[in-house]
């Protein structure tokens, strides 16, 4: 998997990488309200696909239906088809497993009530594993790839809650990180998070898209820009386009909405 | 723009100064809440000076503490030889309280999880709803409900003499305690942000894990609170303890045992005693003990639920 991955990776084959997840005419609605309408897209495996756009554009709720977090929403419906590797996800058999393998990060932060630890062990525990030292290993390396190892390393056993913000959310990616996950889907994660961590965590993240592939909804354009090899622009409810950053960003767009979102010209 | 600034400073220094209404109603309000704060307090506090200046005089002139405490003879209207220990009767409280937590912390934190992390909607409401109103019953049914319901039932199923006995006792008292536990368990589970549900629940974790793994612990504190404020509960209980334990002085060797409470004691005897006898000492001794156990669980429950702990 990781050969074919470096294979991919080479430098802007992207196009040629195989569809992770295949997003045809969905449809997101609240108690009838469509909060969505008719989004059709495909990420790309290996590939950081960012989605932009202002405040009520439907971008939460997109990532939510991605991994059925629907499920739990009261009042929230999905229509269309997603599939994930192919498999339609709103049939699965098990949709604990799709979960376990699109590791999630939210805008605030969330450390969970347990130790810093346990916060990261608990995806591994979850999966069944039991071994001290394997655990101890993996929550070494997730810690690390988050940057967040040489801040934490002696105190591994406070709590995570009460870690700074900044800290909190490189917890939460070094959490989502210990699933192992295919995907990782970060929603606008650095809201609560300053510059000089944000700038850390971008460089974490790009590192990690040669392992898994990333879904970043950010409200900072220059975010997509410096990260995304595609950019989905939603607004309103509506997907309004699906391009190349760069040519997003180069003014090549198909609908001039985009551009003047890029360039800040809206409201 | 000198003695415009100038003129502002001294308007100012007037209006710091001036106390308008607000100032007063503010006061004032401060005022009566102290009052009534403290009236509190000193309410307790006068209770408690009370019981011990009734209980005291006996505990210094007549009572031998140690026998008081280690003594299973409680026979105070002896005239000759009056006995007054209450190990027995301790042994009494602290076994139907035991098996009233065994019943009771099951079915209330059971229930608690139930109501407040599987049931939605209307299901919720309803069940909260008879929970309350469970709690709202009054002790002296729940005597008779262990009198003349489980009484019977006790003597055929498990065959034995008497059904008033710790069994009897604990059920009732465990069914009693159930209500407010599952009630604040519940309250303690609500407390544990919905973003930490959903974070596990983003990776994967079943409703049972999340539960397991993240709220339970997040909440372990409050439902430790719920358990102890249960046993304060199932402690101070008296009327339904009188009904059901068969009120007989005993060191329990079974569940089929009949025992007689601590609480149930007082207020069996009080009315029959003559104000300031040795007897009426002794009761209020007894008093004395419950009062300074009661509040040592009440307290732990407190420190518990507003989590003492480490940071
Ligand atoms: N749980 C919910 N119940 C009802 N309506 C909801 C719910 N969540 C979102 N919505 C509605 O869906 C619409 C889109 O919200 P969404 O959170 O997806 O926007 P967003 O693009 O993520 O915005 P932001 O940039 O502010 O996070 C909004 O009109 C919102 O009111
Ligand atoms: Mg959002």
């Amino acid at each position: 998997m990781v050969s074919a991955a470096t294979a991919v990776m080479g430098a802007n084959e992207i196009e040629v990488a195989s569809p992770k997840i295949v997003v045809r005419d969905v449809t997101i609605r609240y108690a009838g309200t469509p909060a969505l309408s008719g989004v059709s897209l495909d990420v790309r495996e290996h590939e950081v696909f960012g989605i932009i756009g202002p405040a009520n554009a439907g971008k939460t709720s997109f990532l939510k239906a991605l991994n059925r977090m629907d499920m739990f929403t009261d009042g929230m419906k999905v229509e269309g088809s997603i599939e994930f590797d192919g498999r339609p996800i709103d049939r699965l058999r098990n949709v604990y497993a799709l979960r376990s393998r699109i590791g999630v990060v939210f805008p605030l932060p969330v450390g969970l009530p347990l130790t810093i630890y346990e916060n990261v062990a608990l995806a591994p525990r979850l999966g069944g594993m039991r071994n001290k030292a394997e655990l101890d290993d993996i929550v070494e390396r997730c810690l690390t790839r988050a940057a967040l190892w040489d801040e934490v390393k002696d105190r591994l056993n406070s709590l995570g809650s009460l870690l700074s913000g900044g800290q909190q959310q490189r917890l939460t990616i070094a959490r989502a990180l210990s699933q192992q996950p295919d995907v990782l889907i970060l929603d606008e994660f650095s809201i609560a998070v300053d510059p000089v961590t944000t700038m850390r965590i971008e460089d974490v993240l790009k590192e990690l898209k040669h392992e898994l592939t990333i879904i970043l909804v950010t409200n900072l354009v220059q975010q997509a820009q410096r990260l995304a090899d595609r950019t989905a622009f939603f607004l309103e409810g509506e997907c309004v386009e699906v391009g190349k950053t760069s040519d997003l960003f180069d003014g090549r767009v198909q609908d001039s909405r985009t551009r003047d979102y890029i360039e800040g010209k809206f409201g | 723009m000198a003695g415009s600034g100038k003129a502002i400073n001294a308007e100012s220094a007037v209006e710091f100064d001036r106390r308008n209404t607000d100032w007063y109603v503010d006061k004032a309000i401060q005022a009566i809440v102290f009052v009534g704060g403290i009236s509190t307090i000193i309410f307790v506090i006068g209770i408690f000076v009370f019981i011990t200046r009734e209980g005291l005089t006996f505990v210094f002139d007549t009572l031998d503490v140690k026998e008081f405490l280690t003594s299973e003879y409680w026979d105070p209207s002896d005239e000759d030889a009056p006995e007054y220990g209450i190990l027995a009767l301790i042994a009494g409280t602290a076994s139907v309280t035991g098996l009233a937590m065994v019943v009771a912390i099951p079915f209330s934190l059971g229930a608690a999880v139930f109501i407040g992390e599987f049931a939605t909607g209307k299901t919720r409401e309803f069940l909260k709803v008879l929970v309350e109103l469970l709690a709202a019953i009054p002790s002296v049914v729940w005597g008779f409900i262990g009198l003349s319901i489980m009484n019977p039932l006790i003597i055929e199923w498990f065959n034995v003499p008497v059904g008033l006995n710790v069994l009897n006792a604990g059920i009732i008292l465990g069914l009693m305690a159930a209500p407010i536990m599952t009630s604040i368990a519940e309250d303690a589970l609500k407390a544990v942000p919905d973003r930490y549900r959903e974070a596990a629940e983003a990776m994967g974790a079943t409703r049972w894990q999340v539960i397991y793994k993240v709220v339970l612990p997040a909440a372990k504190n409050g439902l430790l609170g719920a358990v102890l404020l249960g046993v304060g509960r199932a402690f101070g209980e008296t009327m339904a303890v009188l009904m059901a334990t068969g009120h007989s002085i005993n060191i329990p060797t079974s569940v089929f045992d009949s025992v007689r409470a601590l609480t149930a004691t007082i207020a069996a005897e009080l009315g029959e005693t003559a104000v300031g006898s040795d007897h009426y000492g002794a009761l209020f001794t007894i008093g004395i003990f419950l009062f300074l156990i009661t509040f040592i669980i009440n307290l732990l429950a407190d420190l518990v639920v507003r989590g003492v702990r480490k940071g």
